[in-house]
Protein backbone atom coordinates (compact mmCIF):
# COMPACT_ATOMS: atom_id res chain seq x y z
CA UNK A 1 0.00 0.00 0.00
CA UNK A 2 1.27 3.78 -0.91
CA UNK A 3 2.30 5.89 1.81
CA UNK A 4 0.78 9.02 0.52
CA UNK A 5 -3.17 9.02 -0.16
CA UNK A 6 -4.11 10.26 -3.54
CA UNK A 7 -7.28 12.47 -4.09
CA UNK A 8 -8.99 12.43 -7.34
CA UNK A 9 -12.60 12.91 -8.40
CA UNK A 10 -14.43 9.87 -10.79
CA UNK A 11 -14.54 11.39 -13.91
CA UNK A 12 -15.31 9.59 -17.35
CA UNK A 13 -12.74 6.37 -17.21
CA UNK A 14 -12.62 3.78 -14.93
CA UNK A 15 -12.61 4.03 -11.23
CA UNK A 16 -9.54 1.65 -11.13
CA UNK A 17 -7.89 3.55 -14.05
CA UNK A 18 -5.31 5.36 -11.23
CA UNK A 19 -4.03 1.59 -10.12
CA UNK A 20 -0.40 1.42 -10.89
CA UNK A 21 0.70 -2.29 -12.10
CA UNK A 22 0.86 -4.01 -15.00
CA UNK A 23 -1.02 -5.03 -17.74
CA UNK A 24 -3.86 -6.99 -17.06
CA UNK A 25 -5.11 -10.20 -19.16
CA UNK A 26 -7.79 -9.60 -21.00
CA UNK A 27 -8.09 -13.21 -23.04
CA UNK A 28 -6.91 -16.83 -21.88
CA UNK A 29 -7.39 -19.78 -24.36
CA UNK A 30 -7.15 -22.94 -22.34
CA UNK A 31 -6.39 -26.61 -23.62
CA UNK A 32 -7.10 -29.62 -21.74
CA UNK A 33 -5.25 -32.59 -22.83
CA UNK A 34 -5.64 -35.07 -20.38
CA UNK A 35 -8.47 -36.96 -19.34
CA UNK A 36 -8.27 -37.44 -15.89
CA UNK A 37 -10.07 -35.66 -12.95
CA UNK A 38 -6.79 -33.98 -12.02
CA UNK A 39 -5.93 -33.41 -15.79
CA UNK A 40 -9.55 -31.85 -16.31
CA UNK A 41 -10.53 -29.74 -13.00
CA UNK A 42 -7.34 -27.19 -13.37
CA UNK A 43 -7.96 -26.07 -16.50
CA UNK A 44 -12.05 -26.03 -15.58
CA UNK A 45 -10.97 -24.20 -12.90
CA UNK A 46 -9.10 -21.34 -14.42
CA UNK A 47 -11.37 -20.44 -17.33
CA UNK A 48 -14.44 -20.26 -14.87
CA UNK A 49 -12.28 -17.65 -13.07
CA UNK A 50 -11.23 -15.69 -15.81
CA UNK A 51 -14.61 -15.15 -16.66
CA UNK A 52 -15.14 -14.46 -12.90
CA UNK A 53 -12.52 -11.85 -13.79
CA UNK A 54 -14.45 -10.46 -16.71
CA UNK A 55 -11.39 -11.73 -19.36
CA UNK A 56 -12.56 -13.46 -22.01
CA UNK A 57 -11.89 -17.32 -22.04
CA UNK A 58 -12.44 -20.27 -24.67
CA UNK A 59 -11.65 -24.15 -23.60
CA UNK A 60 -9.96 -25.79 -26.13
CA UNK A 61 -10.43 -29.71 -25.97
CA UNK A 62 -7.70 -32.30 -27.41
CA UNK A 63 -6.77 -35.79 -27.14
CA UNK A 64 -7.40 -37.41 -24.17
CA UNK A 65 -9.25 -34.48 -22.72
CA UNK A 66 -12.09 -34.96 -24.77
CA UNK A 67 -13.82 -37.07 -22.67
CA UNK A 68 -14.42 -33.85 -20.50
CA UNK A 69 -16.94 -33.05 -22.97
CA UNK A 70 -18.05 -36.39 -24.74
CA UNK A 71 -21.70 -36.90 -23.48
CA UNK A 72 -21.01 -40.91 -22.28
CA UNK A 73 -17.78 -40.31 -20.53
CA UNK A 74 -18.03 -36.78 -19.10
CA UNK A 75 -19.51 -38.39 -15.71
CA UNK A 76 -17.20 -40.69 -15.57
CA UNK A 77 -13.51 -38.69 -15.36
CA UNK A 78 -11.00 -40.78 -13.17
CA UNK A 79 -8.29 -39.79 -10.89
CA UNK A 80 -5.62 -41.05 -12.44
CA UNK A 81 -4.53 -44.22 -9.25
CA UNK A 82 -1.30 -45.11 -11.69
CA UNK A 83 2.12 -43.45 -12.51
CA UNK A 84 0.94 -40.37 -9.75
CA UNK A 85 3.41 -40.09 -7.24
CA UNK A 86 1.69 -37.38 -5.81
CA UNK A 87 -1.25 -39.79 -4.35
CA UNK A 88 1.40 -41.50 -2.12
CA UNK A 89 -0.10 -45.12 -3.03
CA UNK A 90 1.74 -47.87 -4.01
CA UNK A 91 2.55 -48.36 -8.00
CA UNK A 92 1.41 -51.85 -8.05
CA UNK A 93 -1.68 -50.87 -5.21
CA UNK A 94 -2.80 -48.34 -7.85
CA UNK A 95 -2.99 -51.05 -10.93
CA UNK A 96 -5.25 -53.13 -8.83
CA UNK A 97 -9.37 -53.28 -10.49
CA UNK A 98 -11.46 -50.61 -8.23
CA UNK A 99 -9.01 -48.72 -6.53
CA UNK A 100 -9.30 -45.43 -9.25
CA UNK A 101 -12.88 -45.87 -8.80
CA UNK A 102 -12.75 -45.64 -4.81
CA UNK A 103 -10.20 -42.73 -5.14
CA UNK A 104 -11.87 -40.88 -7.82
CA UNK A 105 -15.49 -41.34 -5.16
CA UNK A 106 -13.43 -40.29 -2.15
CA UNK A 107 -12.09 -37.27 -4.05
CA UNK A 108 -15.63 -36.30 -5.67
CA UNK A 109 -17.16 -36.73 -2.40
CA UNK A 110 -14.63 -34.20 -0.48
CA UNK A 111 -14.38 -31.89 -3.78
CA UNK A 112 -18.69 -31.93 -3.45
CA UNK A 113 -18.48 -30.89 0.15
CA UNK A 114 -16.59 -27.88 -0.56
CA UNK A 115 -19.05 -27.30 -3.16
CA UNK A 116 -16.85 -27.86 -6.43
CA UNK A 117 -19.47 -28.79 -8.93
CA UNK A 118 -19.01 -32.37 -10.39
CA UNK A 119 -17.20 -31.99 -13.96
CA UNK A 120 -20.68 -32.11 -16.56
CA UNK A 121 -22.22 -29.27 -14.01
CA UNK A 122 -19.00 -27.16 -14.18
CA UNK A 123 -19.27 -27.64 -17.97
CA UNK A 124 -22.05 -26.27 -18.14
CA UNK A 125 -21.89 -23.80 -15.64
CA UNK A 126 -19.15 -22.42 -17.86
CA UNK A 127 -20.74 -22.58 -21.19
CA UNK A 128 -23.32 -20.07 -19.15
CA UNK A 129 -20.65 -17.91 -18.28
CA UNK A 130 -19.75 -17.13 -21.86
CA UNK A 131 -16.91 -19.44 -22.45
CA UNK A 132 -16.15 -21.08 -25.55
CA UNK A 133 -16.12 -24.87 -25.79
CA UNK A 134 -13.51 -26.81 -28.34
CA UNK A 135 -12.92 -29.84 -29.44
CA UNK A 136 -10.08 -30.67 -31.71
CA UNK A 137 -10.54 -31.36 -35.33
CA UNK A 138 -7.19 -34.05 -35.47
CA UNK A 139 -8.21 -35.75 -32.47
CA UNK A 140 -12.03 -36.12 -32.96
CA UNK A 141 -10.50 -37.91 -36.15
CA UNK A 142 -8.23 -39.94 -34.38
CA UNK A 143 -11.05 -41.20 -31.69
CA UNK A 144 -13.27 -41.31 -34.83
CA UNK A 145 -15.58 -39.23 -33.08
CA UNK A 146 -18.12 -36.41 -34.40
CA UNK A 147 -19.91 -33.44 -32.94
CA UNK A 148 -22.58 -35.62 -31.82
CA UNK A 149 -20.77 -37.26 -29.58
CA UNK A 150 -20.38 -34.20 -27.46
CA UNK A 151 -22.25 -32.34 -25.03
CA UNK A 152 -24.33 -29.77 -26.92
CA UNK A 153 -22.81 -27.09 -25.36
CA UNK A 154 -19.59 -27.42 -27.64
CA UNK A 155 -19.71 -24.51 -30.30
CA UNK A 156 -17.34 -26.39 -33.20
CA UNK A 157 -15.07 -28.65 -33.75
CA UNK A 158 -11.94 -26.75 -35.26
CA UNK A 159 -8.42 -27.01 -36.65
CA UNK A 160 -5.38 -25.68 -34.70
CA UNK A 161 -5.16 -22.95 -37.16
CA UNK A 162 -8.73 -21.47 -36.32
CA UNK A 163 -7.26 -22.12 -32.70
CA UNK A 164 -4.61 -20.28 -33.06
CA UNK A 165 -6.46 -17.41 -34.79
CA UNK A 166 -9.13 -17.75 -31.93
CA UNK A 167 -6.08 -17.21 -29.79
CA UNK A 168 -4.32 -14.45 -30.79
CA UNK A 169 -4.13 -11.26 -28.72
CA UNK A 170 -4.19 -13.53 -25.23
CA UNK A 171 -2.18 -15.75 -23.06
CA UNK A 172 -2.26 -19.82 -23.91
CA UNK A 173 -2.45 -22.18 -21.19
CA UNK A 174 -1.82 -25.72 -21.87
CA UNK A 175 -2.91 -28.32 -19.40
CA UNK B 1 -5.54 3.58 -0.99
CA UNK B 2 -6.93 6.30 -2.45
CA UNK B 3 -9.77 9.03 -1.95
CA UNK B 4 -12.29 9.54 -4.56
CA UNK B 5 -15.96 11.39 -4.35
CA UNK B 6 -18.88 9.68 -4.96
CA UNK B 7 -22.31 11.27 -5.47
CA UNK B 8 -20.74 14.79 -3.35
CA UNK B 9 -19.24 12.52 -0.38
CA UNK B 10 -15.23 11.27 -0.14
CA UNK B 11 -14.85 7.88 0.04
CA UNK B 12 -11.93 5.69 0.39
CA UNK B 13 -11.00 2.59 -2.62
CA UNK B 14 -8.47 0.22 -2.62
CA UNK B 15 -5.58 -0.10 -5.45
CA UNK B 16 -8.46 -2.14 -7.50
CA UNK B 17 -11.33 0.29 -6.65
CA UNK B 18 -13.08 -1.61 -4.14
CA UNK B 19 -14.53 -0.16 -0.99
CA UNK B 20 -11.95 -0.15 1.55
CA UNK B 21 -14.55 1.27 4.04
CA UNK B 22 -17.75 -0.61 3.41
CA UNK B 23 -19.36 2.04 5.76
CA UNK B 24 -19.78 4.89 3.41
CA UNK B 25 -21.36 3.53 0.97
CA UNK B 26 -24.77 4.71 0.22
CA UNK B 27 -26.87 4.03 -2.80
CA UNK B 28 -26.82 7.19 -4.83
CA UNK B 29 -23.12 6.18 -5.40
CA UNK B 30 -24.26 2.86 -6.99
CA UNK B 31 -25.18 4.67 -10.64
CA UNK B 32 -22.07 6.49 -10.70
CA UNK B 33 -19.64 3.68 -9.43
CA UNK B 34 -21.82 1.68 -12.84
CA UNK B 35 -21.12 4.10 -14.94
CA UNK B 36 -17.37 3.81 -14.55
CA UNK B 37 -17.66 0.21 -15.28
CA UNK B 38 -19.23 0.68 -18.51
CA UNK B 39 -23.17 -0.02 -17.10
CA UNK B 40 -24.85 3.30 -18.07
CA UNK B 41 -28.18 2.42 -16.51
CA UNK B 42 -28.57 -0.10 -13.55
CA UNK B 43 -31.88 -1.88 -14.37
CA UNK B 44 -34.08 -3.73 -11.35
CA UNK B 45 -32.34 -6.65 -12.22
CA UNK B 46 -28.78 -5.14 -11.59
CA UNK B 47 -29.88 -3.47 -8.18
CA UNK B 48 -31.53 -7.20 -7.17
CA UNK B 49 -27.74 -8.54 -7.58
CA UNK B 50 -26.19 -5.25 -6.23
CA UNK B 51 -28.68 -6.00 -3.07
CA UNK B 52 -27.79 -8.96 -2.51
CA UNK B 53 -24.27 -9.31 -2.86
CA UNK B 54 -24.68 -6.43 -0.08
CA UNK B 55 -26.62 -8.42 2.14
CA UNK B 56 -24.59 -10.91 2.05
CA UNK B 57 -21.84 -9.24 3.15
CA UNK B 58 -23.31 -7.87 5.82
CA UNK B 59 -24.52 -10.91 7.08
CA UNK B 60 -21.29 -13.09 6.26
CA UNK B 61 -18.65 -10.92 6.28
CA UNK B 62 -18.07 -11.47 2.77
CA UNK B 63 -19.42 -11.28 -0.82
CA UNK B 64 -20.01 -14.91 -2.50
CA UNK B 65 -18.77 -15.67 -5.68
CA UNK B 66 -20.50 -15.88 -9.08
CA UNK B 67 -21.04 -19.71 -8.60
CA UNK B 68 -22.69 -19.02 -5.25
CA UNK B 69 -24.21 -15.66 -6.55
CA UNK B 70 -26.29 -17.94 -9.19
CA UNK B 71 -26.82 -20.28 -6.74
CA UNK B 72 -28.86 -18.31 -3.85
CA UNK B 73 -29.52 -15.23 -5.40
CA UNK B 74 -32.06 -16.90 -8.49
CA UNK B 75 -30.33 -15.19 -10.94
CA UNK B 76 -29.08 -17.94 -13.35
CA UNK B 77 -25.61 -17.71 -13.94
CA UNK B 78 -26.46 -16.82 -18.09
CA UNK B 79 -28.36 -13.46 -17.38
CA UNK B 80 -25.35 -12.74 -14.52
CA UNK B 81 -23.49 -12.23 -17.20
CA UNK B 82 -25.74 -10.47 -19.11
CA UNK B 83 -26.77 -8.29 -16.20
CA UNK B 84 -22.37 -7.67 -15.77
CA UNK B 85 -19.99 -8.56 -18.64
CA UNK B 86 -17.03 -8.01 -16.93
CA UNK B 87 -17.70 -10.80 -14.29
CA UNK B 88 -20.99 -10.46 -12.55
CA UNK B 89 -19.53 -11.07 -8.17
CA UNK B 90 -16.73 -8.76 -8.76
CA UNK B 91 -18.69 -5.80 -10.65
CA UNK B 92 -21.26 -6.39 -8.30
CA UNK B 93 -19.27 -6.07 -5.43
CA UNK B 94 -17.77 -3.15 -6.85
CA UNK B 95 -20.96 -1.34 -6.73
CA UNK B 96 -22.55 -2.16 -3.79
CA UNK B 97 -19.67 -1.05 -2.24
CA UNK B 98 -17.94 -4.17 -0.48
CA UNK B 99 -14.53 -5.82 -0.91
CA UNK B 100 -13.92 -8.09 -4.02
CA UNK B 101 -15.07 -11.47 -3.19
CA UNK B 102 -12.64 -14.26 -2.25
CA UNK B 103 -12.70 -17.93 -4.06
CA UNK B 104 -11.60 -19.92 -6.61
CA UNK B 105 -15.13 -21.23 -7.81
Amino acid sequence: MPDTVERETVDSDDVDRASIGPPSIEKVSIIVSKGSLEGVYPALIMANGARAEGMEANLFFTFFGLDAIHKARHDHIKVATVGNPGLHLATMLGGVPGVSAVMTHYLTHKMGKLDIPSIPEFIEMIADTGCGLYACQASVDLFGLEKNDFIPQVHDIITVGEFYEMAAGGQIIFT
Amino acid sequence: MRTVTLAGVDVELDDDGFFARPEQWTEAMAPEIAATQGIDHLTEDHWRVVKFMRSQYLESGAGPTVRVLGKISGVPIKELYQLFPKGPAKLAAKIAGIPKPRGCI
